[in-house]
């Protein structure tokens, strides 16, 4: 049972803990030592409470007309130290990379220099307003069209749309771009490419937009086939939106066989760049035919993922959809970058499609980005690639004797794909053999996806794990396998036993939502009645 | 390289277990002739020292907010964020952590999440809200989107009030969509009949208050006509510090409410990342893009949260989603949900307080320099004032003599004849030296 904090009560004698070992041994505040129940702040916190000094105003009649608020809202407030003491307590239940091996394939959880957020931090970066006069940021397009131009020469693209919020956000402008082409050429398509085994941005992208999602069939060894995207090509294909390497984590072979079919079809070539990190200076995308293709700057330039965001995700375009490219935009003049804001400041031949987003997009991801760039280098920013493709071989070399993987035929990029072909027979699903990590101090790895291959799970290392780091995530995995085939069931079923919260009812969460917090019902005599 | 882990000696051995003979073996399915030989021509790796050198130049050249008296708003404001703020939100464990995809060890970030969810619904006066937009800009076009779907209509009518690059967001997002936008003409005098534009065709109506030009919209007539016609309500703000003051817009009948959330516990930032907030009725929920943290139960009855109703999300639904939103902006949700649990009610409604004096006490001052003209009679703590001439061409003067006098209109709206017209913000940052600078100097400029 829960009390009014949401905290357990003392369990009634053993039914209540029976099968919940941790439950016992039983302490009054439900804490154990270190591992603290935090309440939420609703709970502590007092409406009159406020942890922030500021003067007191001077009583000037407001201006604010009929509409000054009748009664204010009901927040809480932390003083300082309270506040300090919530927050630090609430991290402590989060795994993040600082803490340990985060080998979630496809999201690419790698180090976070901290010089970046250094930078960042920088007032000149993080105290400019986006509105202020242009004549006193010059530092600030600097970063934008430096950033811009080593995103064109990695990829070997002719523009690049910095503007974008996020991958899938880059996804829409490429997408946007593209739909504007066909416009521009005076024609309709509105059937977009899409391969089974895309991540769901994609089809939801193009949906987004009013285009039709046709699936592109993945072949038996986890790529895609240029016979069967020739056969789904037509006079209604306004592109194909392929991910490469592909989330299988294998390189699309037939790549540049694809991308010429689509153009011959008329059709564009969008690549998504989620997994751009395994091939920074091995190949570049427009030498390979792609038309545009979105940057994650937080996966393959290691801006923190924050708990899900922010994230950046510049576009680069091909010379075929450079003109289209959205506000704003930077153009060099005699070498110094000029900021397009509107269209009345553009030049002939530049036709925007529109504007995805207030201001010039996530300038602090910028400044991160092009702090690793730079600290990286040419030469560091392909060793990261080679190395992050080395550890997801190596970790495959250390398990595939024990676990199943289903495409075989081909190296593994940067993340290897196993599915749950070696726990048949066992009970234990991909969940449990994910949540038995948990207990051994890992970050799962991602679960079910792709969803071309059954109990997917696909592990992304990363260049920033060390020998050892590796050699102990395998050692860890093969006696979780041979724990699974030894009928160790419990040690997975009942996983996690030692994270901060056991497995969570998510049913119950989605069936009755309760998505804010409601002030405890008063009391009442019926209850008393009970 | 400090960065990197391994030594020359572990990738032999490496390759070796793997048994290839060396690292292009790895990459056997690129193309030959596309397999780059060469180091692709940029710079080469620096220390630590060499790129804050580098950069710090670069930051050298810009002019921050805090070095000058400073009265730039429309959008983003300069407020005072707590040490506090910036120091928790770097706690590793919430910086480096992703999506909270395993919630059993991500209760720190979905807390949080619950906390900030709950704080916007009660902000906003209404039931639910998400997990965060990128920001309020692309709220403002989800939110489009989302009352398309709901009435399953087309027509979204779009106030002249509306920040010019959030109705570009929105027209860019519903022209791609196929679908149409009315907006009305840019509105700086704060007289435009909306009313009379709602139609059986609508599907929403957008209004922003605030409004760009800082006038105090009363959505409870807006809301009125449209409920009356079939439409929704998208209230929407770029100053959520109005709210501390302001009657709340789920109070005057809005259906769905989107904003800027920038202003608490976020930078400036040049613009992002920024926070998107948004809010809506509970019986709009399945349709409401973006994240959402709910509360349940673990295996031994312990309260906990986890990511819910992702059946509306894209990973799931693919082409049948909500939206195609994927990442959030989890991290500024964070600072926002620290910086508001520090004011409490309190604290917000004192610093409303201290943004709307220092607004009336510089629309005073700007008031009475010769020739210059306040459009407004009630505003939060922005406003739009007229000056002879070219207000571009007064920005750029008053940045000569150090002074960021605010936005010319002119430079989001050319060729509508808003020429003469800036719009000035005032926060609890500027000093009575500065507002005195800013008259002097107009004075002198105009």
């Amino acid at each position: 049972m829960l009390n009014d904090q949401g905290r357990p009560t003392r369990p009634e004698g053993a039914a209540a803990a029976e099968g919940t070992p941790a439950a016992t041994p039983w302490t009054f505040t439900g804490n154990r030592a270190l591992r603290v129940e935090e309440p939420l702040i609703f709970e502590i916190g007092r409406a009159e409470t406020t942890g922030v000094d500021l003067p007191a105003p001077d009583g000037l009649a407001p201006r604010l007309g009929r509409l000054a608020r009748k009664a204010a809202p009901d927040l809480p407030g932390l003083t300082e130290p309270e506040a300090m003491r919530h927050y630090v307590r609430l991290s402590r239940s989060n795994y993040s990379i600082d803490t340990g091996l985060y080998p979630l394939g496809s999201c690419t959880m790698k180090h976070n220099p901290r010089l970046n957020e250094k930078m960042a931090r920088l007032p000149g970066f993080a105290d400019v307003h986006p509105l202020q006069p242009v004549s006193t940021v010059p530092g600030a397009l600097d970063v934008i069209a430096d950033l811009g131009g080593w995103l064109c020469r990695l990829t070997g693209m002719d523009a690049v749309a910095m503007s974008p919020k996020a991958g899938a956000h880059g996804e829409l402008c490429g997408m946007m771009a593209i739909k504007a082409a066909i416009r521009a050429r005076g024609e309709t398509r509105n059937v977009v490419l899409v391969p089974e085994s895309a991540h769901g941005t994609n089809p939801a992208t193009a949906a987004l937009i009013g285009m039709t999602v046709r699936d592109v069939p993945a072949r038996a060894d986890g790529t895609v086939d240029v016979e069967a995207v020739k056969a789904l090509l037509g006079p209604d294909v306004a592109a194909i939106m392929l991910t490469n390497p592909n989330t299988c984590g294998i390189f699309e072979p037939e790549v540049a066989a694809i991308a010429e079919a689509v153009h011959a079809a008329g059709a564009y070539f969008y690549a998504d760049g989620a997994n751009f990190n395994a091939i920074v200076g091995k190949v570049r995308p427009g030498d390979l035919g792609v038309d545009a293709m979105h940057i994650n700057l937080h996966k393959t330039f290691s801006t923190p993922h924050g708990g899900g965001g922010p994230g950046a995700g510049p576009v680069v375009l091909s010379s075929r959809l450079a003109p289209f490219a959205p506000l704003p935009f930077i153009h060099l003049e005699e070498g110094r970058p000029v900021l397009v804001e509107t269209e009345a400041g553009t030049a002939p031949g530049e036709t925007p499609f529109g504007r995805m987003t207030a201001f010039h997009g996530q300038m602090g991801m910028f400044t991160r980005a092009l702090a690793y760039m730079l600290s990286h280098g040419t030469d560091g920013l392909r060793q990261a690639s080679e190395d992050a493709v080395l550890a997801a071989n190596y970790v495959r070399a250390g398990l595939a004797d024990l676990m199943t993987l289903p495409f075989p035929d081909h190296p593994s990029m940067h993340e290897v794909l196993f599915d749950d072909g070696f726990l048949k027979e066992t009970g234990i699903t991909t969940l449990d053999f994910a949540k038995a990590m948990i207990d051994e101090g890992y970050h799962p790895m991602t679960m079910y996806f792709p969803l071309v291959v059954h109990g997917a799970m696909l592990i992304e290392p990363t260049e920033s794990e060390s020998k050892a780091s590796l050699d102990l995530f395998v050692a860890t995995l093969r006696d979780l396998v041979l724990s699974a085939k030894r009928g160790e069931t419990e040690r997975f079923t009942q996983a996690p036993r030692f994270a901060p919260r056991r497995r969570l009812d998510e049913t119950r969460a989605a069936r009755s939502p309760k998505l804010r917090w409601e002030k405890p019902k008063p009391w009442t005599a019926a209850e008393a009645a009970e | 390289m400090r960065y990197h882990p391994l030594t020359a000696t572990d990738r032999a051995e490496m390759l070796a277990r793997i048994g290839v003979p060396g690292i292009d073996a790895l990459f056997a399915d690129v193309p030959a002739d596309k397999l780059l030989t060469d180091l692709i021509d940029l710079p080469r790796m620096r220390g630590e020292l060499e790129v804050e050198r580098l950069m710090g130049r670069m930051a050298a050249k810009n002019v921050p907010a805090s070095s000058v008296p400073f009265f730039v708003g429309a959008g983003a404001y300069k407020h005072h964020v707590p040490a506090t703020v910036d120091h928790l939100i770097q706690r590793s464990e919430f910086l480096t952590s992703y999506t909270p995809y395993q919630p059993e060890i991500t209760q720190g970030t979905l807390q949080y999440l619950f906390e900030f969810q709950t704080q916007v619904a009660e902000l906003t006066g209404m039931e639910v809200a998400n997990a965060s937009m990128y920001d309020g800009s692309t709220a403002t076009g989800e939110a489009v989107l989302m009352a398309h779907r709901l009435t399953r209509r087309n027509k979204a009518v779009v106030s002249g009030g509306l920040h010019p690059q959030y109705r570009a967001v929105v027209e860019t997002l519903s022209d791609m969509a196929e679908d149409r936008v009315q907006a009305l003409p840019p509105d700086p005098l704060g007289t435009e009949d909306i009313l009379a534009a709602i139609d059986r065709d609508t599907s929403c109506v957008v209004v922003q208050s605030p409004s760009f030009y800082g006038h105090l919209i009363d959505l409870a007539p807006i809301a009125e006509k449209a409920h009356a016609c079939g439409a929704l309500l998208i209230a929407v703000f770029t100053e959520v510090v109005s709210l501390g003051l302001i009657e709340p817009p789920g109070r005057q009948g809005a259906d769905i409410v989107v904003g800027e959330g920038q202003s608490i516990g976020n930078a400036l930032g040049f613009g992002g990342p920024y926070v998107g907030l948004m809010a809506t009725r509970q019986k709009f929920l399945r349709q409401m893009p973006g994240r959402l943290c709910g509360e349940t139960v673990d295996a031994e009855n312990r309260r906990g949260f986890v990511l819910t109703l992702s059946t509306r999300e894209q990973h799931i639904r693919r082409d049948k989603a909500t939206s195609n939103i994927c990442t959030n902006s989890g991290l500024c949700c964070l600072a926002f949900t620290i910086h508001m649990t520090l004011l409490g009610s309190a604290g917000l409604e004192r610093l409303a307080r201290l943004n709307h004096e220092a607004a009336i006490r510089l629309a005073d001052a700007l008031g009475r320099v010769p020739g210059v003209e306040v459009l407004n009679d009630g505003f939060f703590n922005e406003f739009t004032v007229r000056v002879p001439g070219n207000a571009a061409a007064v920005i750029e003067r008053l940045a000569e003599r150090g002074i960021l006098g605010g936005l010319a209109v002119s430079r989001l709206e050319p060729g509508r004849g808003l020429d003469d017209l800036i719009v000035v913000a005032a926060t609890e940052v500027n000093t009575d030296e500065d507002r005195a600078a800013y008259a002097q100097a107009l004075a002198a400029v105009i």
